[in-house]
């Protein structure tokens, strides 16, 4: 510790902002970066190699038994099949630092064309939902938090329990079919499928959120209880502040740490569970794109969707340790 | 085997159970009782709704849809198990590579299986699905495939834990080969949790499979499982929305079932966490114990900033930890309270600083502060924020980590002066400045992690300083610093009270630390003032049994080096468990049959001297201070008691001889833990109630501390 520099110490240059030591924030920054280099490089690989981990004849599959040999001999070439192995890679690995994905073999369009068309619809959806389970966990895990602390209003506690579990137990596509029966069918509130203005939305997103929002409740609530029975909170209330201020700014803060990385696991989940969402709304989004895709045997989109849901993950995998490592500075900056 | 059947005393338990039951036999005989008619075509019902002849109708071939939703039982359940197994299976094989391959191979497999786990299950499934084909045997493949990272980092987890444990280590010692060792040692101890996880990852899966059936990439027709035929209900939910809630319904209740049981068979064998109910709290009324109608009944001192009358704290279970304590502190004045943990010495500060929680329970026949009452409901946080400080033990916990040191100490100036941010910011560089923290603005702009633990105790101070306290309630506040930093802390609160004129409330379980600092000493025994006298009195003439004890477990310069620790026999009392009579009779040697019977009051000699003991001072003064010999004490729990401060681990393993120290000079290198301390401390009934600062009192395995600056010499 630095408490012990003598008065006459040459005077330490002004402290960074957030407090965080160089040395070790770049450190951290570096080998979070590595960690994100090598996922994305195991991903790229295991696109590239997925078509030709696929038995049989990817083309000939794609195509079907029907289709002439010299198509599927032309195709094939296309594709560069009947190179050697590592040169298709590099070749694959040099075609997507331009961006190039590939061309579908059922449409003959740019597979980066479709993504780029189809993201949109797949992002907003996602950051939606995931904006409302934040929205709607945080603050409800911290007031049942407050509220049922120390054995107070069990019956509460037990309800709010109860609840979550079931809800967090259910899968998306499940609440999403439930909801379209009854909202969209039954009562006719809201469209059933597709995406036109916004109160398609709401479906989806409800559908979306439910689940990860009653998880993410339920960790908000543990957490602020356990910072809640902490010292630190108890020096807070010495102090006297108003319990707003200490639940607030002392206590959630604290326990949002926990909160967050679980959020972003939860964002990243959430990234995949489009998929199945976006099939019960007939979403025109990655998640169509990707399964149809799969059922048409079209492997450079299945390749290039899956490459993009992947680097989706990891970047927000990576953008979550930033912001925890910001949040906290104690935290994950510590050699790991 | 009986923590198999208290999975079964659950109400958890018994639904989960009973539902994989149903499941499972629905798997077994659904498709030998109803396969014929989940597959006979009604050609005059086609999409209906529900009717008589069809519960919840039928699909676009007229086939029953309950019966088929029946029906798919056995193909959901059956895949989600095969698919299960796969993936435990894998996942057990990575999860076990690390140590059987070594340690290079070991940690590209644990780098790879991080890797993975990075990516949604969804994702994982997807892919491999297109390797594996679409149909049911690539889903199972793939969902299997995809399953097996997660459980691996489980393996991986527990077998780490596992792998640190000396069996281990003697059996690789021992030149036990690595595969023998994963079979014979450390499979057998993980094989519970991992059972349960197999349990709850087999819920999952069954949803996930439902999902990848439900796209269209898991069972293919004429095949049908949950999954699929929510697909083909899908399609037709505007007619019939049934079709494709019925399969889904089933999927969750089944998945609830796996789910269920995990976790009721996981909550069997781990620890329970269910907190013992409330129960209603014995009211004492304030008055009723001897020590508060012997207390100055009636005079009330006006010089005093803080007057307390038969204060007692109370939590659910009968538990008081403190039983009417009285005492007032005049302005400028140091009192010190010292006592063994769990005498309710800390508990006593908490309840006069307003910050005993619920369910503890404060009640009070008098408790002013500054001439105000603060057993009113008033709002009391502004003369409480400014004009009482609080010291906490703990200088690395008491801090928030994630604030900066400045902030904390402004926000009192933000709340209860009025001040502006930035003047509330200068004050609180000032205060640091006050408590001699060197380059004060920019030590205001860091972390609590960036000081040192005698730094956060300065910056606590001065945090105190915020306001101008009348009070400074100091509870252990060197307990946690090393010697040279504890002298300067206190030197620090010293000062502090002499400039400020504030009163000074020294809590320590250190006789040594008071009598340095203080004027006046409380002695608190089982949750009560034993003895209130002046610290010059405390060798020469303390009048209770029990300071006597403390006094003379205090080496000083005159003891021996060589010699053990004196110590004082026998255990604290147990809050929940305070006997009739005068608490200490048990530990104290010149007990008789009044003591054992009688609660002694605690009276004032007519000089400010209050002692609670049946005893002459006589009779007392027979028992010589600070020598070793002649109390032959009766120790209720025979040898094996110790003397030890918190965590240094001292401990004198003696005869039962007394405070002598009769060990053999060797015994206080070895703790004597058998001893039955550890049946105390537990079972208290509060230590339960989530009551940190309760719990902190009531620690488990009440030692007797005392504790001195001399150990470390003995040492």
């Amino acid at each position: 510790m630095t408490t012990l520099t003598p008065a006459a110490a040459p005077i330490r240059p002004a402290p960074r902002t957030r407090g965080i030591p160089g040395g070790r924030w770049t450190r951290f920054v570096v080998r979070r970066t590595g960690r994100l280099l090598v996922s994305l490089w195991v991903l790229v690989t295991a696109s590239f190699l997925m078509i030709h981990l696929v038995p049989g004849d990817p083309v000939r599959a794609a195509l079907g038994l029907t289709a002439p040999p010299d198509l599927v001999a032309a195709k094939r070439k296309a594709l560069g099949l009947e190179d050697p192995l590592l040169t298709q890679y590099l070749h694959y690995v040099g075609h997507l630092f331009r961006g190039d994905l590939g061309e579908s073999i059922q449409s003959q369009l740019a597979v980066s064309d479709t993504i780029s068309q189809r993201l949109p619809a797949t992002a907003s959806l996602a950051l939606l939902a995931f904006a409302v389970a934040v929205a709607v966990a945080i603050p409800l895990g911290v007031a049942v938090a407050v509220a049922t602390r120390r054995g107070r209003r069990r019956r509460t506690e037990l309800t709010f329990a109860g609840t979550s579990v079931v809800l967090g137990s259910i899968p998306d596509f499940l609440v999403g079919v439930a909801l379209v029966a009854v909202l969209a069918v039954n009562l006719g509130w809201f469209p059933v499928a597709g995406r036109s203005g916004a109160t398609s939305y709401v479906l989806p997103v409800i559908a979306l959120a439910i689940g990860p929002a009653a998880v993410l409740a339920r960790i908000v609530r543990v957490e602020m209880l356990s910072v809640l029975d902490t010292d630190y909170i108890r020096t807070a209330r010495a102090k006297r502040l108003p319990s707003l201020r200490i639940n607030l700014r002392h206590a959630l803060p604290n326990a949002v740490t926990a909160t967050l990385t679980l959020g972003g696991m939860l964002l990243a989940s959430m990234v995949a569970g489009t998929v199945l969402v976006e099939n019960v709304f007939a979403w025109p989004g990655l998640g169509s794109t990707i399964v149809q895709s799969i059922t048409t045997k079209d492997y450079p989109m299945v390749q290039g969707t899956v490459l993009v849901y992947g680097v989706i993950v990891l970047v927000v995998n990576t953008l979550v340790d930033v912001a925890l490592a910001l949040i906290d500075p104690r935290s994950t900056i510590g050699d790991s | 085997m009986r923590r198999w059947s208290r999975v079964l005393r659950t109400p958890v338990g018994i639904a989960g159970v009973t539902m994989l039951g149903l499941v499972l036999l629905l798997a077994v005989l659904a498709p030998l009782v109803w396969g014929d008619h989940a597959d006979a075509v009604d050609t005059d019902n086609l999409l209906a709704g529900p009717s008589g002849q069809h519960w919840i109708g039928t699909d676009n071939l007229g086939r029953d849809l309950l019966f088929r939703v029946l029906v798919a039982t056995r193909l959901s359940v059956a895949l989600a198990l095969l698919a299960t197994a796969i993936g435990t299976t894998l996942g057990l094989l990575l999860g076990v590579a690390p140590l059987l391959l070594g340690r290079r191979v070991g940690r590209l497999v644990v780098a790879v299986v991080n890797i993975l786990v990075a990516f949604p299950g969804l994702l994982l499934v997807l892919f491999f699905a297109v390797v594996f084909g679409v149909g049911t045997r690539g889903a199972v493949l793939a969902v299997g495939v995809a399953i097996a990272p997660g459980f691996a980092r489980l393996v991986q987890t527990f077998v780490a834990g596992i792998a640190e444990r000396d069996f281990v280590a003697a059996a690789r010692i021992a030149g036990v080969s690595r595969l023998r060792i994963v079979v014979r040692h450390v499979l057998p101890n993980i094989a519970e949790p991992l059972i349960v996880n197999a349990t709850i990852t087999a819920g999952g899966v069954l949803l996930s499979f439902a999902g990848l059936s439900f796209l269209g990439l898991g069972v293919q027709p004429p095949s049908y499982d949950w999954g699929r035929l929510m697909q083909e209900g899908l399609s037709g939910i505007y007619i019939h929305p049934l079709a494709a809630l019925a399969p889904g319904i089933a999927v969750i209740l089944a998945g609830l079932a796996f789910n269920l049981t995990g976790e009721a068979i996981a909550g069997a064998f781990g620890v329970s966490t269910v907190t013992g109910t409330a129960d209603p709290l014995p009211h004492v009324p304030a008055g009723e114990t001897p020590e508060g109608r012997a207390a100055h009944e009636g005079t009330v001192r006006d010089d005093l900033v803080l007057d307390v009358r038969d204060l007692a704290v109370s939590f659910p279970g009968g538990v008081r930890p403190v039983r009417g304590v009285s005492f007032g502190i005049a302005a400028g004045e140091a009192l010190g309270v010292v006592g063994e943990s769990g005498s309710g010495k800390s508990l006593t500060a908490l309840s006069i600083a307003r910050l005993v929680e619920e369910p503890g329970r404060v009640d009070a026949r008098r408790l002013t502060f500054c001439g105000t009452d603060l057993l009113e409901q008033a709002d009391h946080d502004e003369l409480l924020g400014t004009s009482l400080a609080v010291v906490f033990q703990d200088p690395m916990t008491s801090f928030n980590p994630v604030m900066r040191i400045g902030t904390q100490l402004a926000e009192v100036g933000r709340h209860h002066q009025g001040l502006s941010r930035r003047s509330a910011l200068a004050r609180a560089v000032d205060r640091l400045a006050a408590v001699r923290v060197r380059d004060p603005e920019r030590r205001a702009r860091q972390y609590p992690h960036e000081f040192s633990g005698g730094m956060r105790q300065r910056a606590m101070i001065g945090m105190g300083l915020m306001g101008s306290p009348r009070l400074i309630i100091a509870d252990e506040p060197t307990t946690a610093l090393d010697v040279t930093v504890q002298s300067q802390v206190l030197e620090l609160l010293q000062g502090v009270r002499r400039e400020q004129n504030a009163a000074l409330l020294l809590i320590s379980h250190d006789v040594s630390v008071v009598a340095d600092v203080c004027g006046r000493v409380l002695v608190m025994y089982a949750g009560r003032i034993v003895e209130d006298l002046p610290t010059d009195a405390l060798r020469t003439d303390a009048r209770h049994p029990y300071t006597r004890a403390l006094v003379a477990a205090v080496p000083d310069m005159a003891t021996a080096l060589d010699a053990p620790l004196a110590t004082i026999p026998g255990q604290p009392v147990d809050p929940a468990h305070v006997p009739a009579g005068c608490a200490f009779a048990a530990r104290c040697p010149i007990a008789n049959d009044r003591c054992r019977t009688e609660e002694p009051v605690l009276r004032d000699d007519g000089t400010g001297h209050r002692v609670a003991c049946w005893h002459t001072a006589e009779e007392v003064e027979l028992l010589s201070i600070g020598t070793a010999g002649g109390l032959d004490t009766p120790s209720p729990r025979g040898s094996g008691y110790s003397t030890t401060d918190d965590g240094s681990g001292y401990s004198t393993t003696g005869d039962g001889s007394g405070y002598s120290t009769t060990g053999d000079g060797s015994g206080y290198s070895t703790t004597g833990d058998g001893s039955g301390y550890s049946t105390t401390g537990d079972g208290s009934g509060y230590s339960t109630t989530g009551d940190g600062s309760a719990g902190r009192v009531a620690s488990a395995s009440e030692r007797i501390e005392t504790k001195a600056p001399g150990e470390e010499v003995a040492r």
